[in-house]
């Protein structure tokens, strides 16, 4: 079977939608000659005036884009670092996200926001490296983040085809992840359902994005001696609860790996999702960056933030070893 | 300034990055650099019309700035290298050097964000009664940015003294200037009543002058100026194109943007022994900062949130 890349995954998913839907078009800073990669080819294909490169306006662009959605069209923004969602949070949390209950269902505002290469780029330092999914959960605006490239694909053409505003985080640590797929066989991903990489009966771990990886492996390192279930939500909102609460039946353990800050963010909400709708036989943990991480500069440092597989590992071995020793909570 | 420390300070800024860029393709420099070469015209010459306790923000695009403002090269090539001897500890890398001391507020990784921080930070010098100013670089990417406009606003009316040194080198990434700008630059600030004029970027006498000018109105109390300084970025946008080359524009291009080359611009007006004296110390002190950030101790993990509030609560 060929190999599909994550990255490739995403411009294929927008130039198939963009061939069969007319009314998708894409706003974003050097998307022409395709700085990200995502956009690549799609200029020449579709003309630019279904490819538009703004000036550095975040601002204005990302709510032209809602009087476009507004106006019939279909727009997918991209933002090159995920930190420029902090400065059109208003545009999305409290303009795009509000018109269609603020409007009694009138309005609808169709736009996609697609960040391609969001988390910790490596030594891009404080202003390049966050990971702000948890925020858009939290004000309720839908919000995917793909771990592989048909999950890639196949949400991308969801958050294109759904009436609402998407946003969708492509993390840095995803974008060369590779698979076989079979081209024919790739479609759309429904938002807001989980899926479980790898069943097991010890251990639930909720990963998100490039993470589900990690998890992956450890699960693969542990095979044996603790039998790992990998569930990845890659819809955070909202939320795939029956999912998540069915693994937990299976497993009664629960660990989070999520590569966001650790306060109030994504893991958290897993874990109280838990605690209200599941019966575990131990304390959860969760594996993230620290509580109100500012990624430093240097590379070392920057790792030492990042939730990993020394943590997943640790974490296993933590709610396992309660339950053995008797001592569940 | 006289025409030999003007030069020593292009020739500073140009070695500089031919070693960083040198440092990034080795990898001791992670994560790239946005090289400043071509553009050294501007620094070198607004900073020489400041006084030591006068404050600047810098870009993405910053090495320029920080050296002009009279950082040591050998801690800002290591805060490149991320190393524990950097101007900040190696948490900020390119995009983020600072040196307070010396009044460098910080590069700053978001298009346009100091603007308005330059602009606070002149008004509440002014406010406190000294004639301190503050400079603020930004590209010509910036004036599109929206923050940008209500800090001209604010400047203007609360009679910041602020020079906004707008650095046209042609581009914002592959994006041509004249595609992103309707109107002009001048007009932008002349709409808020500033008063504004177009600089050539790649001589720095007349950067020098042209700063002089608007400083001096800055400390007299006349509030803000923009100059528009036009160079071009002989370089990649960053690093990473050396490798992508995404091809926005020709080589007969970049050549023809090169052949206006501000080092030989400032280095005609030396004699040649004067030139090359400076050369040769130039060399001697950009070696010994490469040597220095290469055998740096990098910072230790363990203090990987050092400094992330400035008090502890509890
Ligand atoms: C607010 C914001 N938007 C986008 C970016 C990504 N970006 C970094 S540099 C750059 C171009 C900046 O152009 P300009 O202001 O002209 O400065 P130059 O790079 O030419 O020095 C862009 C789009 C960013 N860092 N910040
Ligand atoms: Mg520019």
């Amino acid at each position: 079977m060929p190999k599909l890349s994550y990255l490739k995954a995403l411009n294929r998913a927008l130039g198939d939608e963009m061939a069969r839907d007319a009314s998708v078009c894409v706003f974003g800073e050097d998307v022409r000659v395709a700085v990200s990669n995502v956009t690549a080819g799609l200029v020449r294909r579709f003309g630019p005036d279904r490819v538009l490169d703004t000036p550095i306006s975040e601002q204005a662009f990302t709510s032209f884009a809602t009087g476009a959605a507004l106006a019939g069209l279909r727009p997918l923004v991209e933002f090159q670092i995920p930190s420029l969602l902090f400065l059109a949070f208003e545009q999305i949390a409290n303009q795009a996200h509000k018109f269609s209950l603020m409007s009694g269902g009138q309005a609808r505002v169709p736009v996609t926001y697609l960040l391609p290469g969001s988390g910790s780029r490596e030594a891009w330092a404080g202003q390049h490296s966050d990971h702000p999914y948890g925020l858009f959960a939290h004000v309720g605006v839908k919000t995917v983040v793909p771990a592989t490239p048909s999950d890639a694909y196949g949400l991308l053409l969801s958050a294109l085809r759904d009436d609402d505003p998407v946003v969708v985080f492509a993390p840095a640590g995803a974008l060369g992840v590779r698979e076989d797929v079979d081209f024919a066989a790739l479609g759309p991903v429904p938002l807001g359902r989980g899926r479980v990489h790898r069943a097991g009966t010890d251990v639930t771990v909720v990963a998100v994005g490039h993470l589900v990886h990690e998890a992956l492996a450890v699960a693969g390192e542990l095979a044996g001696r603790v039998s790992v279930e990998v569930f990845d939500p890659r819809t955070l909102h909202p939320l795939d609860r029956a999912g998540l609460t069915a693994s937990l039946a299976r497993t009664g353990r629960l660990v989070v790996l999520d590569d966001s800050n650790r306060s109030c963010g994504f893991a958290a909400e897993v874990l109280a999702t838990a605690a209200e709708g599941a019966r575990l036989r131990a304390a959860p943990r969760r594996v993230t960056r620290p509580e109100g991480a500012v990624l430093p500069f240097a590379p070392a440092l920057d790792r030492a933030c990042q939730p990993g597989r020394a943590g997943l590992l640790a974490a296993i071995e933590e709610v396992t070893t309660v339950l053995g020793e008797g001592g569940g909570t | 300034m006289t025409d030999a420390g003007l030069y020593r300070t292009v020739a500073l800024i140009r070695g500089f990055e031919r070693r960083a860029v040198e440092l990034v393709r080795s990898g001791v420099v992670p994560g790239g650099i946005h090289p400043y070469t071509g553009q050294e015209a501007i620094a070198a010459g607004s900073c020489a019309a400041l006084r030591p306790d006068d404050v600047v923000t810098s870009t993405h695009r910053g090495h320029g700035h920080v050296l002009a403002k009279g950082a040591d090269p050998a801690r800002m090539m290591a805060e490149l290298a991320g190393r524990e001897p950097g101007l900040n500890r190696g948490r900020g890398g390119s995009m983020h050097a600072a040196d307070f001391a010396l009044g460098v507020l910080g590069a700053n990784a978001m298009v346009g964000a100091a603007v308005p921080i330059a602009a606070g930070a002149a008004w509440a010098l002014r406010r406190s009664g000294s004639d301190r100013v503050a400079v603020a670089y930004f590209g010509d990417g910036a004036v599109s940015q929206g923050v940008v406009l209500e800090a001209f606003n604010l400047a203007a009316l609360w009679r910041a003294p602020v020079v906004l040194v707008c650095e046209n080198n042609g581009f914002a990434t592959s994006m041509r200037t004249a595609d992103a700008v309707a109107g002009s630059i001048l007009g932008r600030a002349r709409a808020f009543g500033i008063p504004a004029r177009a600089v050539d970027g790649t001589d720095p006498r007349e950067v020098l002058a042209a700063t002089a000018e608007a400083v001096a109105r800055a400390r007299a109390g006349g509030g803000p100026t923009l100059l528009e300084c036009a160079a071009y970025r002989f370089d990649a946008h960053h690093t990473w194109e050396h490798a992508a080359r995404p091809g926005y524009r020709s080589a007969a291009e970049e050549a023809a943007g090169r052949a206006r080359d501000p080092l030989e611009v400032q280095g005609a007006r030396l004699a040649p022994e004067v030139r090359s004296a400076i050369d040769a110390e130039l060399d001697g002190v950009l070696d010994a900062a490469v040597e220095f950030a290469r055998g740096a101790p990098h910072p230790d993990p363990a203090s990987a949130l050092a400094h992330l509030y400035a008090t502890e609560v509890g």
